[in-house]
């Protein structure tokens, strides 16, 4: 019995740490993947519309964003007023402006994957249908066909 | 001499010290889950019409074809000139798309009907969606319904041919009118 003892006290018990990195590293990579690095801050008020009929939105190279919404911060609602306003990219835009943003983006993109170019439609729900049909009107002028009215999963049935 | 030589470096530990590795993984692990929004970006796709100067040719439609959905300003329903409310819209559609009373104010084929969408500029977006999605939920679950007879699975897991065979059974036509401007924005 004696001679266990001895033995044991002998050597030091450490826990090897050499696999940490490892284990480290493939929750970084995990993070990596899956990070979408916002370009630009929104500066209006958005919630989404609930639906059920949801795709989900690919390439993220593809897709543009069109925010509308009431202004967010005090100082754009002193200078726009409450009614609700276009967001393009990190600033405040007329429904005029979305031919020259849209094809600012178009000529970045490839050639072969034109087509598939996305335009996400980030409306807030309380916004009326008449800036909506000004964006879609443009939308339509400047070729950019395929859009997605962003939404969120609905919760419970319908009213 | 060279033996010798060869004899001290062995001696010598040469393995990198690992241990500040971890820290700096853990550095940019913490940097990028500060910076993660797992935003899942999902919505309603739509095609829309190419823009025309020209007035769109008016197609022969037979009555009996269309149902025409409105919207007014004050967010309610007026489906084929009758109140109809958004809950009993998906089985209104559905109802007229496959007609099983063999009506004669509704279409012969489903691949005839054809529904009209029109809204007002004062229409809540939220209401304007929610009509949307139920059109399309109307039509993914007739064509979810045809797949299951035909291939015995959702249409989603069909390949392109037989998607394209459960298409011209049920094609989504919906045609949108342009805004009215009745109400206040």
């Amino acid at each position: 019995m004696s001679k266990f003892s001895k033995k044991r006290s002998k050597s030091e018990p450490t826990v090897s740490t050499a696999s940490l990195p490892d284990i480290i590293f493939m929750l970084l990579f995990f993070f990596m993947m899956v990070t979408v690095l916002r370009d630009a801050t929104v500066k209006v008020e958005v919630i989404v519309p609930q639906a059920t009929e949801l795709t989900k939105l690919e390439k993220k190279s593809l897709v543009n964003y069109i925010y509308i919404g009431k202004p967010k911060e005090k100082a754009d609602i002193v200078r726009y007023g409450n009614a609700p306003r276009i967001q393009l990219g990190d600033k405040f835009a007329e429904p005029t402006d979305i031919p020259l943003y849209m094809e600012q983006h178009r000529i970045t993109v490839p050639e072969v994957q034109r087509p598939q170019i996305t335009t996400s439609l980030r409306v807030d729900g309380k916004v009326t249908m008449g800036i909506v049909s000004d964006v879609k009107e443009q939308l339509r002028k400047s070729g950019q066909l395929k859009i997605n009215y962003s939404a969120r999963p609905r919760q419970g049935d319908l009213r | 001499m060279l033996k010798k030589r060869g004899d001290s470096r062995s001696r010598v530990n040469t393995e990198i010290n690992a241990g500040s590795m971890a820290d700096i993984a853990f550095l940019l692990l913490i940097f990028f889950l500060v910076t993660t929004t797992i935003e899942v970006d999902k919505g309603i796709l739509v095609r829309l019409p190419p823009w025309s100067e020209e007035e769109p040719e008016s197609a022969d439609v037979q009555k009996r074809n269309l149902i025409s959905v409105l919207v007014n300003a004050n967010n309610d329903l007026l489906v084929n000139g009758e109140p109809e409310e958004l809950s009993s819209l998906k089985d209104r559609i559905t109802d007229f798309i496959t007609n099983p009373t063999k009506s004669e104010n509704k279409p012969k084929s489903p691949d005839k009907a054809i529904v009209s969408l029109q809204n007002d500029r004062g229409t809540n977006y939220d209401t304007y969606l929610t009509v949307y999605n139920e059109l399309q939920r109307a039509y993914r679950e007739l064509r979810d319904e045809e797949a299951d007879k035909r291939f015995g699975t959702v249409f989603d897991n069909l390949t392109r041919d037989q998607k394209k065979e459960i298409i011209e059974v049920y094609p989504m036509k919906l045609s949108e009118a342009e805004s009215t401007d009745f109400g206040e924005e």
